[in-house]
């Protein structure tokens, strides 16, 4: 069972430069990524997986077969799995910016010799999606059978159809919204301030400092997790247990929900790039596609010749089902072919990682449709 | 094809933009589709019914019609069609409104509870009348607001909704004769297709 799936990751490297949105340009950039399954004659059987904010190219199988954890969607990913790669060539990749093996702060910028650092520019959903196009030109892949995407990632998938309407045959949003909230913005403004004001950061020049901003990092984690989970979740999953069962012998960490958050924080900062979470963060707030058409989402969609699938979950209270609602409406309004559904959970945002029944149902049920299509 | 549901394909135009209100396993605009190039959406909330929709190929939307219908603008459909669904909506004034409001073109169909059949259950039984279009008991109906042919049109009059046109039908669909001249008695199903204001031509 455990060696099931077995993956490399690859390397795609592009060498011209690369403009930015920001008015920026990379001269080149790399892309870490994996895949999964063959690609059929026609090359018409490609799935392309786009990852959330913290996110990277390992999404099913083990680089290892003694690997502790596959990669982060394999519950989805896999032979006989709603996303079956039995009948999909499944690519993942990290997203420029990421800290995983992509171009981002972590890598050398060709031109100086040196890490980028916080010099890194910034990247948005559409520069992601241009990047995605160049190494889907390299797989030999003209039009992805299905985009596929979780929360930033459903953003790129909205992106993709109204980018390169001809390259998307199916854009499954998951968990999205069309736009961050005020709130949303909030929210991630708080995570990167408690980055750059733990003095660890140094102005995002930690590496050739070598300090590291576990703290902030950490703290930004742990503001994340919050919003990823719903109060009824996380009164299930913790509810007030002390981890002493006496308040006499309480320590630091009493309760079992700080011992979690605290836990998830650590880990987080051991893994993941500071400056790759601003960047991240930053990607997400700017996204806003309907911006350049007067707000209006449906005359954006318009553009759009994908057949859409949309998912929310009952108890997302990061992107709530009513914004999956208004995405819906705009390609109702600009008649596009459309389904949608609401699945029950009571395990907020981070639902759609996890191997819901009835979401896999859905997700499953119209891949299947998909892949009968050729 | 349900025979119910091709009574309904025969009056939607090629090509019409089409809101199926409780869709069902969307069988109505998988033929719609097919055959009249429509641009269809179903509402569902039933997971079976969702699931049944997509490996269909229906555009089946999970939304709660009690929830209200105001995502939808106004004449943004040319028809909506409301099939065995309204007696059992929270407020069917509501729905009416809201539908003709969504497109000035709407078919809706309900079983009539003045049927021969459930006044002589009533009559004998003294019990809420159980049928074949009405299998449920009063306590596990989901059909609340169960009515009659008479009542239905009674209430159209009231809210100056038109009626274009009825078609009355036995428990298989079929038209017959007596039915067309005791309709509220003999008819088991009515199909009325209703509009804000009188289409020109008909009537």
């Amino acid at each position: 069972m455990k060696a099931d799936l077995l993956v490399t990751p690859q390397q795609f490297v592009w060498e011209e430069t690369f403009e930015l949105r920001s008015g920026d340009q990379l001269e080149g950039f790399e892309l870490i990524y994996e895949t999964y399954g063959e690609l059929n004659a026609s090359a018409s059987n490609a799935v392309l997986i786009c990852h959330a904010l913290s996110g990277n190219h390992h999404a099913a199988g083990r680089h290892a077969a003694d690997d502790t954890k596959p990669g982060w969607w394999d519950s989805a990913i896999g032979p006989g799995k709603p996303i079956d790669t039995n009948r999909f060539y499944v690519v993942s990749l990290n997203n420029l910016g990421g800290c995983h093996g992509s171009s981002g702060p972590l890598s050398t910028n060709p031109v100086t010799g040196n890490p980028y650092g916080p010099s890194f520019p910034t990247v948005t959903v559409s520069d992601w999606v241009r990047s995605q196009a160049l190494l889907a030109d390299h797989l030999g892949v003209e039009t992805f059978a299905a985009i596929i995407g979780g929360s930033l990632g459903g953003m790129q998938v909205l992106q993709w159809s109204i980018d390169f309407p001809q390259r998307v045959a199916h854009a499954v949003v998951i968990a999205a919204a069309p736009k961050l909230s005020a709130q949303n913005i909030a929210f991630n403004e708080i995570a990167r301030h408690a980055i750059t004001s733990d003095p660890e950061f140094q102005d995002g020049n930690y590496r050739t400092q070598n300090t590291n901003p576990d703290h902030g990092l950490g703290i930004a984690r742990m503001i994340g997790h919050v919003t990823y989970l719903s109060a009824n979740g996380m009164g299930t999953k913790f509810g007030r247990e002390l981890k002493s069962g006496d308040i006499t012998s309480a320590t630091d960490v009493e309760f079992q929900v700080e011992s979690y958050l605290q836990y998830q924080g650590a880990n987080f900062a051991k893994t993941f790039d500071a400056n790759t979470y601003i960047r991240m963060t930053h990607a997400l707030d700017y996204f806003d596609p309907a911006q350049d058409n007067n707000d209006n989402l449906a005359a954006t969609l318009a553009k759009a010749t994908a057949q859409f699938l949309v998912i929310s979950f009952s108890s997302d209270w990061r992107f709530s089902p009513a914004r999956s609602a208004e995405i819906v409406d705009g390609l109702v309004e600009a008649k596009k072919n459309v389904v949608s559904a609401c699945i029950e959970s009571e395990h907020g945002h981070d639902s759609f990682l996890l191997p819901i029944e009835r979401y896999f149902e859905v997700l499953g049920g119209y891949l299947k449709r998909v892949g009968a299509e050729k | 094809m349900r025979a119910d549901l091709s009574i309904i394909a025969k009056q939607i135009e090629h090509g019409a933009r089409v809101l199926d209100l409780g869709c069902g396993e969307g069988e109505l605009l998988a033929w719609l589709q097919e055959n009249r190039a429509v641009n269809g959406y179903g509402l569902d909330i039933d997971p079976n019914n969702i699931n049944a929709c997509i490996s269909r190929g229906v555009n089946v939307l999970e939304q709660d019609l009690n929830l209200g219908l105001g995502n939808f603008p106004d004449d943004s459909f040319d028809t909506v069609v409301m099939t065995e669904t309204i007696q059992a909506v929270a407020d069917p004034v509501l729905m009416l409104r809201e539908m003709l409001r969504i497109a000035n073109n709407c078919v809706v169909s309900f079983p009539n509870f003045a049927n021969w059949r459930c006044r002589m259950y009533l009559a004998s039984q003294g019990t809420m009348p159980m049928a074949g279009h009405l299998p449920n008991r009063w306590f596990d109906t989901p059909n609340i607001h169960l009515c009659s042919f008479k009542d239905f049109e009674e209430l159209c009059k009231e809210l100056n909704i038109v009626i274009n046109e009825r078609f009355v039908v036995d428990a298989n669909h079929k038209q017959r004769p007596m039915m067309n001249r005791f309709p509220n008695f003999f008819g088991v199903t009515a199909f009325y297709r209703l509009t804000r204001t009188t289409t020109a031509g008909k009537n």
